[in-house]
């Protein structure tokens, strides 16, 4: 670990007491940040506790209200990304910012594309992509199209351009919240390397395991203050997870025993093909029966978004039954499916999960808005409407409180979750299919969410989980279906999985049924 | 963003000072021109102005908003819902078609009934001309806005074609329709434009203007189908997970903008035309609608405002050659105007306009607005 510095060197970041201000809102409040060359510095906080305005200053994004940001020792304005970028910063985002009709290596190569002449020299630009995917084991199809591509080769796009850049300093955003456990395992050895070659990683996050693997500091902030900065090595994950909200956290889930009901969800012989016109789910048969949580394990890739989108309508399949409470919804619109009782949480929030410029209280009757009594007569009724956002944000815990007409996209990405939740729990359907629904949330959060999933099960709802953590998984199912290849390769009971035999089961050395 | 817009909010919003800023700039660059031309800014400018606000001069003015304003909503009505109506030309070409042919071969119906049916026709017509490029949109993924443009000139052709059918076309030697019957004509009556001192053409138009720009507010801001036509515009793919049927609200969107688009030209034509000429080249009413809805923000309330605006600037303009003032100045002006607010970002970022009152405070994550979304 390269912590042997002394107090001479000069810190590759300093952040002094920087306090920025949003009209009367806080958003941080005198914080201090220092960050040395080679190591991986951690910045621990809730969602909406400022880690991400803070990093936004430090990227030139936002300007501080007051304070002052050293890089190398030397004062920097940084007025925008651009002037981060020139003193060696890169930034990550949790949501990407990557355009997606176009290839992965011209996403990479965006801003500083090789030029033969006045030409865009492609052929170079892919083999530079193709050489420092090698470089950083990060591997990468260099010609597919972002849109067609799932969130974690998305995530790795990110990394990759920051790198291309030369950036010394490497912000990550919630750089896992996408990533296969095998992937995150990836990620801290690539984070080593880069830090063993005296780059530095400022990692944003509220995953303690993953501080606990990588960083050698981590600096909390909670509701926008300076709480500390601790050497990660001295505590230990209780420690940093009551140092972030302030209070002690149960990471167990509560979950009584019960006996499954009659079967909800009857998915038979499922085929259909995936972007590319592959075929990806090959013959798959699932069941889910009320009162219980099937969890869905597997390797990113391999049928289970496909699997969802099938069921929730969004794409169309090739043949197979997908029975709900009997009624085939196989191949038929969304609607059909959710008047038959699906309802569901969408792995991806912002695309399908919200309207980002709709107000809050719209977002939350995106299904029904022609119901009563949100409408009488195809007018909408805004008082209900409004009624209903506000119960909705203070049952759910959705913050900014009395937030019912902003937009959602100005929500923290816990939060947009909170609304989705809200909106799905409430449809009180048969059926509540959740793609991973904690994706990027702290671990207050994150308590919530699963206290409502284990809630729609223990009121005799079934529940799909698909989720890349197999943590959440193992903690949350009655029954885990591991797939692989496009079939559900084994079943077995939640209570008796472990992560050794899940993970190898995952990759394909599992016995077939 | 779905918060109610009356009026005051549209006044308060500090687009409001861009586009105030725009059309001063306008001016400004008009002046420029006139000085480099040795021409008088005074004169020229106090021309403008003295033809405006005088009771005859501004009932012109009104008459001459009304295509401009309902054309304006045409288009932010779609630019609401996520499409482009860069069509609204040709809608109002075959509207105004379809209200002269009504207007003509039906002449002897009683005006209670006859003016509707103009305007139904016409609004049908506008409607065809929408649902066709929204089908060919939603069938086979052909950009809207390609199709329009060559919808416009079809159009252009077919409403050419049409004046010179026998039973349409004017008996004299007038390369036009005839002229439609005077119970199709929204015309106050001679007497009472005498008595009141208005301007020949005054009618009724305004009154239909304001009642459409109230209807186009309502749909959009209150009703479960404006609900369904913003999300599709915002996120369709949200709208679709959430069981929207998106291509239905794409050919809804483009069938309501097609329809004001055509009833903006029934109202041009039942106005102040009362016949159509077999054209040289398009007129251009659809096209000032995108800019009519460029400077109102596409809201409602404000389309109407730059509507009256476009609409002076129209008429005023016309009497700019009594001073020996070229009348496309107007065209520099709108040109500069429309630049302007185009490129309305470079305002936020002078200072001066940072010191004005901030409105609620922004939430903290400013990164997460940004961010793609699958769009």
């Amino acid at each position: 670990m390269a912590k042997e510095y002394v107090d001479m060197n000069t810190p590759v970041i300093e952040m002094r007491n920087i306090v920025k201000k949003f009209g009367d809102f806080v958003a941080n409040d005198g914080i201090n940040l220092t960050v040395h060359k080679g190591e991986i510095h951690a910045i621990l906080g809730e969602n909406g506790a400022g880690k991400s305005t803070l990093m936004n200053q430090l990227y030139g994004l936002l300007k501080p209200t007051s304070g002052d940001i050293l890089v190398n020792g030397k004062k920097i304005e940084m007025n925008n990304p651009r002037d981060a970028i020139d003193a060696g910063i890169g930034m990550v985002h949790q949501h990407f910012m990557l355009i997606q009709p176009f290839t992965v290596t011209e996403n990479i190569v965006l801003g500083t594309e090789p030029q033969k002449g006045i030409k865009l020299d492609m052929a170079t630009a892919r083999k530079n992509v193709v050489e420092i995917s090698e470089r950083y084991g990060l591997s990468i199809d260099p010609d597919a199209k972002i849109e067609d591509i799932s969130v974690g080769m998305q995530q790795r796009v990110e990394i990759l351009k920051a790198l291309y850049r030369g950036a010394d300093i490497l912000i990550l955003d919630e750089p896992t919240s996408s990533l296969t456990p095998q992937e995150i395992v990836e990620l801290i050895a690539i984070m080593h390397n880069l830090v063993k070659d005296g780059k530095s990683i400022i990692i944003i996050t509220h995953k303690l395991k993953e501080i606990k693997e990588s960083a050698d500091f981590c600096t909390i902030i909670r509701l926008g203050k300076y709480i500390g900065t601790v050497d990660v090595d001295d505590v230990d994950e209780n420690d940093l997870a009551s140092m972030m909200v302030g209070r002690k956290v149960s990471f167990k889930v509560d979950k009584q025993e019960q006996t499954p009901g009659e079967v909800v969800l009857d998915v038979k012989d499922l085929h259909c093909k995936d972007y590319r016109d592959v075929e990806i789910v090959k013959g798959l048969n699932l069941q889910v029966r009320r009162g219980e949580i099937v969890g869905i394990a597997g390797i990113d890739g391999n049928g289970q978004t496909e699997l969802v989108e099938v069921i929730t309508g969004l794409r169309k399949g090739v043949s197979g039954q997908v029975l709900v409470n009997g009624v085939d919804v196989f191949n038929k619109p969304p609607r059909f499916g959710f008047e038959h009782g699906v309802s569901s949480i969408p792995a991806d929030r912002q695309k399908h999960g919200l309207v980002l410029d709709f107000s809050i209280e719209d977002n939350l009757i995106l299904q029904n808005y022609e119901e009563d009594p949100f409408s009488k007569k195809s007018v909408l009724q805004r008082d209900p409407i409004f009624q209903h956002a506000t119960e909705s944000i203070e049952n759910y815990d959705i913050r900014p409180p009395k937030s019912e007409k902003r937009p959602a996209g100005t929500l923290s990405g816990g939060n947009q979750q909170k609304v989705i939740i809200a909106r799905e729990v409430q449809n009180d359907k048969d059926l509540l299919i959740a793609v991973n629904p904690t994706r990027g949330l702290d671990v207050g959060a994150i308590e919530y969410v699963h206290k409502y999933i284990v809630d729609q099960r223990n009121k005799g709802k079934a529940v799909l989980l698909v989720s890349f953590e197999l943590d959440e998984i193992m903690s949350l199912s009655d029954i885990i279906d591991v797939i692989f290849d496009g079939q559900i390769v084994s079943s077995i009971p939640g209570k008796e999985a472990d992560e050794n035999t899940l993970g190898l089961m995952m990759a394909g050395g599992g016995k077939s049924q | 963003m779905t918060k109610k817009k009356g009026f005051l909010d549209f006044v308060s919003e500090s687009t409001f000072i861009h586009i105030l800023l725009s059309i001063i700039l306008g001016f400004l660059v008009g002046a420029a021109f006139l000085a480099v031309m040795g021409l008088s800014v005074g004169a020229a400018y106090g021309r403008l102005l003295n033809s405006v606000t005088s009771l005859k001069g501004f009932s012109y003015v009104v008459v001459y908003s009304v295509p401009y304003i309902v054309a304006g909503l045409s288009v932010a009505f779609s630019f609401k819902t996520g499409v482009f109506n860069i069509g609204a030309e040709g809608q109002f070409v075959v509207g105004s078609m379809a209200a002269a042919v009504v207007g003509i071969l039906c002449g002897s119906l009683p005006k209670p009934l006859l003016i509707p049916l103009c305007f139904l026709a016409a609004m049908a017509a506008g409607a065809l001309w929408g649902i066709i490029v929204g089908f060919l949109k939603t069938k086979w993924g052909i950009n809207e806005v390609l199709s329009m443009i060559m919808f416009n000139w079809i159009a252009f052709y077919l409403s050419n074609f049409i004046a010179g059918i026998p039973a349409i076309k004017s008996e004299g030697s007038a390369e036009a329709t005839k002229n439609i019957s005077s119970n199709a004509s929204m015309l106050f009556s001679k007497d009472f434009i005498k008595s009141v001192g208005l301007c020949p053409t005054a009618n009724w138009g305004i009154l239909v203007a304001i009642l459409v720009m109230l209807l186009v507010w309502f749909i959009i801001e209150k009703t479960t189908l404006g609900y369904e036509l913003k999300a599709v515009g915002y996120n369709k793919f949200a709208a679709e997970y959430g069981g929207i049927n998106v291509n239905r609200s794409i050919l809804t969107a483009l069938a309501i903008s097609g329809a004001l688009g055509g009833l903006a030209g029934a109202l041009q034509l039942m106005g102040m035309g009362s016949r159509i000429s077999i054209f040289s080249s398009q007129e251009g009413f659809g096209f000032a609608g995108i800019v009519v809805a460029l400077i109102g923000v596409s809201n409602p309330f404000g389309v109407f405002i730059a509507g009256l605006f476009y609409g002076a600037l129209m008429y005023g303009g016309s009497k700019l050659n009594l001073v020996g003032a070229p009348t496309q100045l107007i065209n520099v002006i709108v040109g500069t105007v429309v630049f302007f607010i185009a490129i309305s970002v470079i305002f936020r970022r002078l200072k001066f306009l940072k010191k004005a009152p901030k409105a609620p405070p922004k939430p903290p994550v400013s990164a997460d607005k940004k961010e793609v979304q699958g769009t």
